[in-house]
């Protein structure tokens, strides 16, 4: 089974974000793996410890996103690879999409897994994008998934509750928390992947899509509208204050 | 010719607020761009949402008749229907069901497409979305280069606006060709009532709250204001309700009216999720909690005692 799982570096949550005029100034970022994708590299490994294969880490962007294939060569991936696009724009789905893509059927994958959303975009498109270019089914927001032969049955949320689905391989998957529990990668893990080689491809070798978006620019949050403390003697006051300063200062109840 | 085609979405039979919103929206642009606005209603019976479309601008309401909701056959009816209308700009909820079939459809058409946009505006003949980005740390605004540009909507974004279109129903009968996935069961009792991600109020209980046992506490509260019950990743974590509830990161992003946080301290993943909240209040025993820095309105006090008297006082003003 050849399994290929989406890794995209962010900012890590913590991390101070400064705006430039069209990107953010990486400055003192710390970068760490999207919380979603581990989910998928951890189901990616779990697939393979059960029916054999491989598992490929694939990640698109400058150098630093290396340390990131290493952190899934260190959790167990078999091959990491480099989609190596310097000026990467986090936001342009659909461009990811063609690139993954493009490798996925370079490679003939199995089952691709990506994470339900990246938490620098909270597009939640592209892993679908993929399943489309490629013409083959999708299962969103999985929260269990089995294989057996080329059997797919995979739980999914979905408004209000849970769905049972079944199709059949080649798939994509996106994986939603409650999948499973992202394995640490241990310190011997971590040594041995500084060694492995990480396979570089670019732009052009998966078919050169173009862009079809701009960036006008970025700017800071809005400003949140001015807060403040309530006083009062006790609930029944907080209360009172409560719904008059809700109904009749914010209006919103 | 500049037109906008919305795509709309029903649950249990009603037609959801978003549909109302995005239309509205469509209609604000595509008056500045000087062209038409046409909505799709994909499922059976939508034909009687048409005259609700046409109150915030629907020129013309195009009807697809089709079964349960699938991502893979409405991706190809949805795009269907574009491909003919053959319109510049097409909005689409950023619900879950929006997530699942939207970018099929973008692919499909060969759009580029900017997700989970908050603000729509025109610049020279081409619409603008905002988004946040970023956890909500940074807002971006981006421009759509293909000849049909595509944007998702965060439901709460958009306002409700009354005007009128011409509201000319429209039959559409694509073929949906045979669905890869097949739906064996589904399991919708686990829910909220109100969904979360679109619900106007949020009512939200974090470790505070002590135990499950507590929520009906909670969720009395949410049943008088017609709220949707939210949770903190601490409280899901501890097994007290379902990760459907969950806020945050790694959970909900939620941008309601008005987000009532009770017992939950403000971590900087739970900000990820209702930061972009219009109206914070918070209701925590700590008065140096970090949720008081984007709190509207801060109650320090037991969350035990306070919630109750504001569940009365609602039930009284509200009658
Ligand atoms: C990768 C990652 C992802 C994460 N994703 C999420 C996410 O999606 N969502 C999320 O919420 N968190 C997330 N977290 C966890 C987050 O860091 C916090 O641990 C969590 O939000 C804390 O939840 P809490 O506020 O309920 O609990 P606590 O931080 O324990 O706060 C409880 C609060 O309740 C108050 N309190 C106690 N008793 C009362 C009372 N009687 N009346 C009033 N107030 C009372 C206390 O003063 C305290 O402020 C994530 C963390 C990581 C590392």
């Amino acid at each position: 089974m050849k399994i290929i799982v989406l890794v995209k570096q962010v900012p890590d949550t913590e991390t101070n974000i400064k705006v430039g005029d069209k990107s953010i100034n990486e400055a003192g970022i710390k970068w760490i793996i999207s919380p979603y994708d581990e989910f998928a590299i951890e189901e990616g490994l779990r697939l393979r410890e059960k029916h054999g294969g491989e598992v490929i880490a694939i990640s698109l962007g400058p150098d630093r996103v290396q340390e990131s294939l290493r952190q899934a060569y260190a959790m167990g991936a078999d091959r990491a690879v480099q989609i190596k696009v310097d000026n990467y724009v986090p936001f342009d789905t659909v461009l990811a999409a063609e690139l993954i893509a493009n490798f996925a059927k370079s490679e003939n994958a199995d089952i691709i897994i990506g994470g339900r959303q990246s938490i620098d975009s909270d597009s939640s498109q592209v892993v679908v994008q993929v399943a489309e270019a490629l013409g083959i089914p999708h299962v969103a927001f999985a929260v269990s998934l089995e294989i057996s032969g080329t059997n797919v049955k995979s739980t999914k949320e979905v408004e209000g509750g849970t769905q049972v689905v079944e199709t059949s391989l080649p798939v994509a998957i996106t994986a939603q928390k409650g999948l499973n529990e992202p394995r640490y990668p241990n310190l011997k893990g971590l040594m041995a992947a500084k060694k492995k080689p990480i396979e570089s491809k670019s732009p052009a070798d998966l078919g050169n899509p173009a862009s079809k978006i701009e960036i006008v620019g970025l700017e800071p949050p809005p400003p949140r509208i001015p807060g403040r403390k309530l006083e009062a003697a006790d609930a029944k006051g907080y209360a009172e204050q409560l719904v008059k300063a809700l109904r009749e200062e914010a209006k919103v109840i | 010719m500049s037109n906008v085609l919305i795509v709309g979405e029903l649950k249990d039979g009603e037609l959801k607020k978003i549909s109302r919103e995005i239309t509205s929206a469509g209609r604000k642009i595509a008056d500045a761009l000087g062209g038409k606005v046409t909505a799709v209603l994909v499922g059976s019976g939508v034909d009687k949402f048409a005259g609700d479309l046409a109150a915030v601008g629907a020129d013309s309401i195009v009807t697809v008749n089709a079964g349960d909701f699938n991502a893979e056959t409405w991706a190809s009816l949805i795009a269907a229907v574009i491909k003919e209308k053959n319109p510049s700009v097409v909005l689409l909820p950023h619900t879950s069901q929006g997530k699942d079939y939207s970018p099929r459809v973008a692919v499909k058409v060969g759009a580029g497409i900017i997700a989970d946009v908050v603000g729509l505006s025109v610049d020279g003949g081409k619409v603008v979305a905002k988004k946040p980005i970023y956890s909500g740390k940074a807002y971006g605004n981006f421009k759509v280069t293909s000849p049909i540009a595509m944007f998702t909507v965060r439901p709460n974004s958009q306002e409700v606006v009354q005007k009128a279109g011409a509201g000319a129903v429209e039959t559409a009968s694509p073929a949906a060709g045979d669905a890869k996935v097949k739906i064996v069961s589904s399991d919708l009792s686990g829910g909220n009532k109100v969904q979360l991600t679109e619900a106007s109020i949020i009512v939200s209980g974090g470790r505070g709250i002590k135990g499950p046992e507590n929520w009906p506490i909670l969720q009395g509260l949410a049943d008088v204001l017609g709220a949707a019950l939210g949770a903190s990743r601490a409280a899901v974590d501890a097994g007290w309700i379902a990760h459907s509830h969950q806020v945050g990161q790694t959970g909900k992003t939620v941008s309601p009216n008005c987000y009532i946080a009770c017992g939950i301290s403000g971590a900087i993943q739970h900000l990820a999720g209702m930061g972009s909240s219009k109206y914070i209040v918070a209701i925590n025993k700590d008065g140096d909690a970090p949720i008081f820095k984007v709190a509207t309105y801060g109650v320090v006090g037991d969350l035990f005692e306070v919630v109750p008297a504001l569940t009365d006082e609602f039930k009284k003003v509200l009658g």
